[in-house]
């Protein structure tokens, strides 16, 4: 196994709850929630090693209930048994010092209805030696840089009235550039539950014709409306960031700081192909959250461009006075999903005819939240466009426009197919989340500068 | 009680380093935290957080490898020294190049805290974020607010193989408050700094920002907003506070004198720089009233240390002097890399990070004009406060920042506030568009709390200390109408 976990994680996870469980007081309640991994890493620059090692971690939370009072922490476990339950001890002998200081919560909800799931996705991931062979050969004679990991993750969530749910999986996710020059590059991901030396091949070759691409002299183009097609990881970047503004939670609806206010309000609306879910039965996230309630299968945020329904956690439902649908604290969505359109997948070339093909954005933030305007830069692999044909690479421009115009009037379809993108990131730990994207061909985007 | 409080923990977490290898650290982290926060006059679970744990790094035969774990046990250490071994071996003839830590670092820090956070017990910490919630929601058009406090106190050990030792013993304290106003679909949302009022110390940080005052002041500007016009569009002069100068250094200045992003470590995530080597000694970055210093010595600002996680020792040192490009940001390794001359500012979010580029505290230094002196000095401007926004793109070159609260500025005098303010330029053109720098008086020591970059991601904390400062012929405009 990559990364060096061994131990039945499950079963080490459930004893320790069970063991603190055994020694709360009177009618005290406990919620656990456990996220861990055991990661190899890879850092490249120039297909050499940059930084390499092997992370392990298992980051334990509470929440010590007692009535309507409670009180929350968190604890890194150390996967030896005595020095764990000490460690539980101590936070929970915190927790219920703290406890005293505060009144009832009125938007405390968890879960009272025990219901247990399992899931694990085995995988198979090449040991360390292997994968940092098959990068190295991958890359000779180019300029790869980026990251790979590999290896196990787990989610749990426990509770003293007998709940159980856990979510492994050993996958792997390399996120890749071959580097041209200055800001040009081929970039890629590879990601999966096991490695295959094939098509991580067909990756490569996809990449090294881009690459080739990119050698043309780049053009640079003056500020102004392109017809644009924007690639699944494009829509990804714009979409991601709406919803983590709260474009699809209560509470930003419910405080009028969703930057769809708009489209709730019944002023804007996006074009009738575009659908957003909620997946999580498409995605790669567990299906349960920190007060142990479970995810249904989807949840319609924007049905046929008009606002459907929200991400909403237990408290919000509390205070807004709703039903929970299982969403984290945050309201993010974790499994976002778009629903396919009809242009053709193999025929986007042609559908764009001429104009940008944005393979990137990079780097969105709101010009006006309000108004859902985003403002970003195009990056990597971004080309103009001549009758389906490929001219030039461009050099990277901003564009400033607003979610109803580029999913709204000026949406003229999405691909006939969504993209599963696993998300690569790593604060903290190896995100589960993923989004499944079509492309979009707009027909006038505006770029600024 | 801390976990690191002797000399024997130090030889202990030695004696675990691997002995058959060329050079070893551990790098033990032990962090609590505690956030406290009211919304809408409701307090929110109180949370606490325990985090600790170590990693060890191992360079033996040109290889590098690290290891992290929270087994602190004998057992747990030799096994991580094991896998970084490993590691090492198997990048032994793959490394772009690296080097080890100085020899024997050696030393302490500790931040200065005049008021002991525990001083002030937990129900005073309560009862104070009930009162400022109670400033923040005065009118019925606020629809969202809340106020937070976050202690987080960090102690570090770096021990060596040559027998080494740097102990860090760092406190941090982060308020914050906020307040959303909405009318229809016009909402506006003011805070304390947009998280830029942090530091290091203990509870006199509140007084440092005038925590306790300044609730009814932020709710009454978001109120004022939703009645207040558009910024305008128009280039004109720009004149930023300190609280969006914080960002406008962080984007434009410190992440381009990475020396990693330099060197192309970071080209895939968070991108490469405009700044070549080339331009090191010579380049003309900004006007000749730009001076920017490294400086890890301010007295309670967020990212001062006494050494880096590399175990260099950290001193003041201009990068930018009179407008011209003198220094990158860059440790001992990116330095050795490139041939650059750095700084000391290789650092780690946490035990479970390795160590990389960051850009640590990085300050404008002050000039000699007041801020009434640069207001008067425009006819036609727009002064910014409070960053909401921030766009560059991975060169760091093309720009666009928001602000929440702008105020219009016509000759020479403020005329009233103006709503969604944003800006966009490029960094090396504007920044030779600095025509005045404000004087000690508006001089405020902020910081950076999240700022994310590296592959494995980090999120770190970096300092920024600036007076109000003017540009001129920026693109200035406003949001949708």
């Amino acid at each position: 196994m990559s990364g060096g976990a061994e131990r039945d994680e499950q079963t080490y996870f459930d004893a320790l709850i069970s063991d603190a469980t055994a020694h709360l007081v009177g009618d005290e309640v406990l919620l656990a929630t456990l996220t861990g991994e055991c990661t190899d890493f890879i850092r490249l620059n120039n297909t050499d090693v940059r930084q390499a090692g092997t992370i392990e971690q298992r980051r334990l939370s509470l929440d010590l209930i007692e009535g309507r009072r409670h009180a929350a922490g968190s604890t890194q476990l150390t996967g030896v048994a005595d020095t764990d339950r000490h460690r539980i001890d101590e936070l929970v002998t915190t927790l219920r010092e703290q406890r005293a200081h505060v009144g009832d919560d009125p938007y405390l909800l968890y879960n009272t209805d025990p219901t247990s799931t399992e899931r694990t996705e085995a995988g198979t991931v090449p040991d360390a030696d292997a994968a940092l062979a098959d990068l190295r050969t991958a890359g000779k004679g180019k300029d790869l840089v980026g990251i790979y990991a590999a290896g196990d993750t787990f989610s749990g969530f426990a509770n003293s009235l007998g709940q159980r749910n856990w979510f492994q999986s050993s996958t792997f996710n390399l996120d890749w550039c071959f580097y041209l020059r200055a800001d040009k590059a081929a970039k890629n991901l590879y990601a999966g539950f096991d490695w295959d030396d094939d098509a991580f091949a067909r990756k490569v070759e996809w990449s090294s014709r881009q690459l080739d691409a990119l050698r043309r002299d780049p053009i640079e183009l003056a500020p102004g409306d392109y017809r644009t097609y924007l690639a699944p990881r494009a829509m990804e970047e714009l979409v991601s960031l709406w919803g983590y503004y709260g474009a699809f939670g209560r509470r930003a609806h419910e405080t009028r700081q969703s930057p769809l206010l708009k489209m709730v309000a019944g002023e804007e609306r996006f074009a009738p192909e575009v659908t957003i879910l909620e997946d999580t039965a498409g995605g790669v996230a567990p299906n349960f959250q920190a007060e142990g309630f479970l995810r249904p299968d989807q949840v319609t945020l924007v049905d046929a461009g008009r606002y459907a329904d929200t991400l909403v956690s237990p408290r919000s439902a509390q205070e807004f006075g709703v039903d929970t649908n299982g969403a984290t604290i945050g309201e993010y969505p974790e499994s976002l999903a778009i629903a396919p359109g009809d242009v053709p997948t193999d025929g986007v070339d042609d559908a764009l005819g001429t104009g940008l093909y944005v393979g990137n954005l990079w780097y969105t933030n709101f010009s006006d939240r309000m108004a859902c305007r985003t403002t970003g830069m195009t990056r990597f692999a971004t080309f103009w466009m001549d009758n389906g044909d490929i001219v030039a690479p461009i050099g990277v421009l901003r564009f400033d426009d607003t979610a109803f115009h580029l999913l709204g009037d000026r949406l003229e379809g999405l691909t006939d197919t969504s993209e599963l993108l696993l998300d690569p990131s790593t604060y903290v730990e190896r995100s589960t989340a993923s989004a499944r994207m079509p492309g979009a061909v707009v027909d006038g985007m505006r770029f600024v500068l | 009680m801390t976990l690191i409080e002797s000399q024997t923990l130090a030889d202990r977490l030695r004696r675990a380093l691997p002995d058959d290898v060329d050079y070893a650290t551990l790098r033990l982290v032990d962090e609590r935290s505690e956030q406290l926060r009211v919304r809408r006059d409701t307090l929110e679970p109180l949370h606490t957080e325990f985090d600790t744990g170590a990693m060890i790094t191992v360079w033996n035969g040109g290889g590098l490898g690290y290891a992290a774990t929270a087994d602190l046990s004998d057992d747990g250490l030799a096994e991580a020294g094991r896998r970084a071994t490993e590691w090492a071996r198997r990048t032994a003839n793959a490394m772009v190049g690296t080097i080890p830590a100085p020899d024997r670092p050696t030393g302490t820090y500790a931040s200065p805290v005049e008021v002991s956070w525990d001083s002030m017990p937990l129900d005073d910490r309560i009862d104070l974020l009930q009162q400022q919630s109670f400033r923040l929601g005065i009118d019925e058009r606020i629809v969202d607010w809340g106020a937070s406090l976050t202690r987080r106190d960090v102690d570090q050990l770096l021990v060596t193989s040559d027998g080494g030792a740097v102990e860090q013993r760092f406190r941090f304290v982060y308020p914050s408050l906020s307040a959303t106003a909405n009318e229809g679909t016009n909402t506006q949302i003011r805070t304390f700094g947009a998280h830029a009022f942090c530091g290091q110390g203990g509870a006199e940080v509140l007084g440092r920002y005038g925590f306790g005052d300044a609730a009814t002041r932020i709710a009454e500007q978001a109120v004022e907003l939703l009645s207040a016009p558009n910024c305008p569009t128009d280039t004109m002069d720009v004149l930023l506070a300190p609280d969006q100068m914080v960002l406008q250094i962080h984007e434009s200045i410190g992440h381009p004198l990475e020396l990693d992003r330099i060197l192309g470590d970071e080209r895939n995530y968070a991108g490469t720089s405009f700044v070549t080597p080339d331009m090191f000694g010579s380049f003309q970055y900004g006007s000749e009233l730009l001076n920017v210093t490294y400086d890890p010595t301010v007295e309670g600002q967020l990212a001062s240390f006494g050494f880096d996680d590399d175990g260099t020792p950290a001193e003041r040192q201009y990068l930018i002097r009179n407008g011209v490009l003198e220094r990158g940001l860059g440790g001992a390794v990116s330095q050795a890399r490139s041939g650059l001359p750095g700084v000391a500012t290789s650092r780690a979010a946490g035990w479970n990070r390795p160590p990389i580029d960051r850009m640590s505290n990085l300050n404008v230094e002050p000039g000699d004009s007041t801020v009434d002196e640069l207001i008067a000095s425009i006819e036609r401007g727009v002064y910014f406060h409070t960053n909401n926004s921030w766009s560059i793109d991975d060169s760091r070159n093309k720009f666009q920042f928001g602000c929440e609260y702008g105020q219009l500025i016509e000759n020479g005098d403020i005329v009233g506030a103006v709503r969604n303010p944003s800006y966009r330029g490029i960094s090396s053109a504007f920044w030779r568009n600095l025509r005045g720098v404000a004087d000690n008086d508006s001089f405020t020591v902020m910081g950076t709390p999240n700022c994310g970059k590296g592959e494995l991601n980090q999120m770190i904390g970096t300092g920024h200390a600036s007076p109000a400062c003017l540009f001129a012929d920026v693109e200035v405009f406003g949001g949708e109408q």
